[in-house]
């Protein structure tokens, strides 16, 4: 019951502090352990925390007994609980997949070294979403982002160096341009506690540090979410990171900072000034649109999959933007209920392509001919997955787009309606694409049935199976999304 | 509570075992999918609703059992179960498995009580049918493949705005009779039409059929169109608009399938000339309209079903099927021939085969409500038909010259599937009163009218009126039955000169206006390439440097918009 208490705490201290301890025990095997140890006992917090959230509202907790806002203050409501949950969900169930595909691309003698910066990249992104300090916020970001670009520099093209640099120098720009924001914001009022600071920006709109450190905030985030056209470091880290980097990265590394998005501009600045006298909803609009065709179009001209795949993630955070740029409860939650579907398709998808990396050891369209024959639960794995990244009914993608639509018809805006649904044809090539290429082209010479190991299956089917789960079952996701954009809107 | 088992599963279930097995026993399920599923229907299945669950905040009814549905219900598991059987021999595990999906996804759609279950199934018909025509495995199989996917699934994204703009407007999901008064309920019809083939968006048809394999046009010719003829049943019976498009659907397949070579293509227009026969039944909206154009339809599914298997065993015997490479396969293959003449004949509507007991039904009411004219196109499509779809496909695939090919008849499966066809299509055609029986609303006058002797004097009768009608007014078509005898006189001399004009007026028209539309395509996805491509703009690999820049310019341009 004393635990229970720190839960929020022990939900980052955990594997921040575990973190060393992979890189003291060396030992690949022991090291693994210790970060499934740590990244599942984050799951039980994070889904304890979630349960407690919904059925006794929010959760405040002053980390070492100083009370905000002189404290930083540890913030739990339904909006962030939902997206620990997946955070913390993506990283227990990509480390199951992450011993085998680690061993087979990082090899064993450095792999230590992965799982450190890989609980420290949990830890991190755990951090940015349960703070409720605006400054705690950029440190937790810059742990995460450190991480990660090890994460990525890890994989085995060398134009993975190449891309983790991209990714450094943009995301410090992103970070630096959110720092500067909220140091704006802080020279205007005096605070950091994001609670406070919206109390205290009330009736200060017109000051000019408001507004410029509005302006350093949306750049910030909208380069670390990859808000076209801000996406360029994406598609290479993505593309050449280890496999088991991109599942988790891709499903919980821009869903983090969609989560930042949501916190600063309708926590912080509230719906009124950032969507009433700023123009933030018409300029997050026209960027989403642009995204899920401009992406989506260039994801179907892509012969690396990987590469392909990322940038339909692109185009999915354009979907995702979209119903957070319509400011309504429904759209709100649209783009809340995608963040989660799109987390579990991703995952899977990305999952699926590092059990093709481990046997086939290519990413190459051409390399995956006869896959239906040769790896054919690897294969049956993304088409599943593709499915729902069109948007077939019964999966989750179908329920996102749904939500979205309505979201748009709530508005009165049914081109935005005939837009996304068009949208959809354009993943239908470039998914279709690739079946095509796995179940109707012939193998190569001498290809026998090499299936993936149970070790890599099975967490991705987990994925896929959560993803059809959820597009028949919505009571949770889109509960808990409704849940969500209720507390954004309500709060501001 | 003994609910219904939901038709559609027994065949999603049963295709996943299907995938399963190899062999034999893959074989036996398959075949015993349909029987299982007609058992279902038959013995447990009582009208109804079933199936009901909440998502969001509606209602679904995943089974909704009246006349209307049970009847496409039958047909379906008919028609599977024959397709099953005429692919016994085919050893490509994928094509089984779409087909037992795809027939599964016609049934789900049948059976839906609301119109999100119907878009569901919509897009599992989409995307299942597409794999019956990627197995032929040829780059034009492919590309067609791949249009035909995309329109598939446009049809279902139409449907799915629609669907979501009557919500909007009515705050009902229900599968049920609509009026065409505003823009979801217009989407609908649009949606259903592209399914339909109505004239200008039927190309996908004619692209895709004929690219699919043997057996995959089998399946594919039974169930995509006859869902959306159902579909405008259920919505739209008596919509006028229907009237005047099923004329046109009627009508002008004709000139195409006579210039047409490859058989299988002459076989889709004529598929698209048969449905609109049942959109103008549909459109004309009385009891006895609605039962011609329903009856229509089953007999069309078996008739036609008749036709494709026939010309599908020339092909899998043969590999050729334009008219122009084939011909004198009557000696080698003499039972297919049999069996094509059958199907031709019912098709044509000749008296004791299946095709006259119901089109003269849609015909008939045509005359009763006073759309004169109407019967006239359909009269002049009915002489079109037996022309191109009577005469032109036995008679250039196993008549003709001899040229020289001397395959035999097809496995045993495809002759008993195409035997088990044409049984019923004589059966029906003979004894129609189980067919009536089943329609949903009483055939009220076939007592007196539609007895057997009745038909044959009817048949008489009609013929005389058309042919006198026709004199009198000097629209005296260019084929007849009359003319079956000398048709190689009326495809060398007579027709030329009709459909020549015809041809000369339209073709280069229908020329100019698809090398247009193609080399605008293809100049879109080129300009789409260099910008999109993997060195295009777009995919590049930027400079560290340039992206920076960007970054500042996007911050510029945010902090002129809070300012202004």
């Amino acid at each position: 019951m004393i635990a229970s208490v720190h839960f929020p705490v022990l939900q980052i201290v955990l594997p921040l502090l575990l973190a060393p301890v992979c890189v003291l025990l060396r030992g690949a095997r022991l090291a693994w352990f210790t970060a499934l140890t740590a990244s599942w006992a984050a799951f039980g917090i994070a889904v304890a925390l979630l349960l407690d959230v919904l059925a006794g509202g929010p959760i405040s907790y002053a980390v070492g007994g100083w009370n905000a806002p002189w404290g930083i203050e540890l913030r739990v409501d339904a909006a962030n609980a939902f997206v620990l949950t997946i955070v913390a969900g993506i990283g227990a169930v990509v480390m199951i997949f992450a011993r085998e595909s680690v061993e087979h691309e990082i090899g064993n003698a450095r792999a230590y070294l992965f799982y450190a910066t890989y609980l420290l990249c949990l830890a991190g992104l755990l951090g940015v979403t349960i703070t409720g300090d605006a400054f705690n916020l950029f440190v937790f970001l810059e742990i995460s982002s450190l991480s990660s670009y090890v994460l990525i520099s890890l994989g085995k093209d060398r134009r993975a160096l190449y891309a983790a640099y991209q990714y450094l120098i943009l995301g410090t720009i992103g970070a630096t341009f959110y720092l500067i924001g909220v140091g704006l914001l802080y020279q205007v009022t005096g605070t950091l506690n994001m609670l406070d600071l919206a109390q205290r920006l009330e009736g200060q709109e017109g000051l000019r540090g408001v507004r410029v450190a509005f302006a350093f905030l949306t750049v910030g985030i909208s380069l670390k979410l990859a808000l076209f056209p801000l996406h360029f470091w994406l598609p290479n880290a993505y593309a050449y990171a280890p496999s088991a980097v991109t599942g988790f990265m891709a499903a919980t590394a821009t869903k983090v900072s969609i989560y930042v998005l949501l916190r600063v501009f309708f926590t912080i600045f509230g719906v009124e000034f950032s969507f009433g006298q700023m123009p933030l909803g018409e300029i997050l609009m026209f960027l989403a649109v642009a995204a899920m065709f401009a992406a989506s179009t260039v994801a179907i001209f892509q012969n690396n999959i990987k590469r392909m795949l990322a940038y339909s993630s692109v185009a999915q955070i354009g979907y995702i933007v979209l119903g957070i740029g319509m400011a309504s409860v429904t759209g709100v939650q649209a783009g809340v209920l995608h963040l989660f579907n799109h987390a579990l398709i991703k995952g899977g998808l990305f999952l699926a392509m590092g059990c093709i990396v481990y046997r086939i050891g290519s990413t190459h369209i051409d390399d995956l001919a006869g896959l239906g024959k040769r790896m054919p639960w690897t294969a049956a794995a993304f088409v599943a997955g593709g499915l729902g990244l069109i948007g077939i009914p019964l999966t989750a993608g179908f329920i996102s787009k749904w939500y979205l639509v309505l979201a748009a018809l709530e508005k009165g805006w049914w081109w935005i309606a005939v837009l996304i649904l068009l949208s959809s044809l354009l993943a239908v090539v470039y998914v279709w694409k690739v079946v095509e290429q796995m179940y109707l082209k012939p193998a190569g010479e001498g290809a026998g049935r090499t299936e993936a190991p149970l070790g890599l299956l099975v967490p991705t089917w987990i994925l896929i199976i959560a993803s059809i789960w959820f597009g028949i079952d919505t009571r949770l996701s889109a509960g808990a999304a409704l849940e969500a954009a209720k507390t954004l809107l309500g709060a501001g | 509570m003994s609910s219904p088992i939901l038709p559609a599963l027994i065949f999603f279930l049963g295709a996943v075992a299907v995938g399963m097995l190899r062999g034999r026993a893959q074989s036996a399920v398959a075949l015993l999918i349909p029987l299982l599923g007609g058992a279902n229907l038959l013995f447990n299945v009582d009208h109804g609703a079933y199936w009901q669950l909440g998502l969001f905040d509606y209602t679904l009814t995943l089974m909704r059992v009246d006349k209307l549905s049970l009847l496409f219900g039958y047909l379906f598991h008919l028609a599977a179960f024959i397709g099953v059987v005429y692919a016994l021999h085919v050893r490509d595990t994928t094509q089984q498995v779409s087909a037992l999906l795809y027939a599964g996804g016609a049934l789900g759609a049948v059976f839906a009580g609301d119109l999100i279950t119907l878009f569901v199934f919509w897009e599992i018909l989409a995307v299942t049918s597409v794999f019956l025509i990627w197995a032929r495995r040829t780059a034009r199989a492919q590309a067609a493949g791949m249009r035909y996917l995309l329109v598939q699934i446009a049809s279902g994204v139409i449907l799915l705005a629609g669907a979501l703009m009557y919500l909007h407007q009515t705050g009902s999901v229900a599968f049920e009779q609509m009026q065409l008064d505003g823009p979801g309920t217009w989407l609908i019809f649009l949606a259903f039409g592209i399914k339909c083939a109505f004239p200008l968006l039927h190309n996908w048809v004619t692209d895709a059929y004929p690219e699919a394999t043997p057996t995959g046009a089998v399946f594919l010719s039974a169930f995509t169109t006859k869902v959306a003829v159902y579909a405008f049943a259920r919505s739209f019976p008596g919509t006028e608009w229907l009237i005047y498009i099923g004329v046109a659907m009627a009508a002008f397949p004709i000139f195409y399938a006579v210039i047409e070579n490859d058989l299988r293509r002459v076989l889709c227009y004529s598929m698209i000339n048969q449905v609109g026969f049942m959109v103008v039944g549909i459109g004309l909206g009385t009891e006895l309209a609605l039962n011609g154009a329903v009856s229509h339809a089953f007999n069309d599914v078996i008739f036609k079903g008749l036709l494709f298997m026939s010309m599908g065993a020339v092909l899998h015997m043969t590999g050729k099927m334009n008219g122009s490479e084939l011909g004198g396969l009557y000696k080698t293959m003499p039972i297919t021939t049999v069996l094509c003449i059958v199907g031709a004949a019912s098709i044509s509507a000749f008296p004791l085969f299946s095709g006259f007991v119901s089109k003269a039904m849609v015909m008939a009411a045509a005359l009763e409500e006073g759309y004169d004219w109407v019967w006239l196109v359909l009269l002049f499509a009915s002489a079109g038909v037996f022309h191109h779809a009577g005469i032109k496909i036995p008679f250039f695939a196993f008549f003709a010259h001899d040229s020289g090919i001397r395959a035999k008849d097809p496995p045993l499966n495809m002759l008993i599937a195409m035997f088990i066809a044409a049984a019923i299509c004589i059966f029906n055609g003979s004894y129609p009163w189980i067919l009536y029986s089943l329609l949903p609303w009483p055939v009220d006058y076939a007592p007196y009218t539609w007895t057997h002797v009745i038909t044959q004097t009817q048949l008489l009768f009609f013929s005389a009126l058309a042919f006198i009608f026709l004199k009198l007014t000097h629209l005296y078509p260019p084929e007849l039955p009359s003319t079956n005898i000398d048709a190689e006189w009326a495809y060398r001399r007579l027709l030329p000169r009709v459909v020549n004009g015809m041809v000369a007026m339209f073709a280069p028209l229908d020329r100019a206006m698809r090398g247009l539309t193609l080399a605008r395509l293809e100049r879109i996805v080129e300009r789409l390439y260099r910008h999109h491509g993997p060195e295009g703009i777009m995919a590049r690999t930027w400079p560290t440097g340039s992206t920076a820049l960007w970054v500042a310019i996007l911050l510029a341009v945010y902090l002129l918009l809070s300012y202004v």
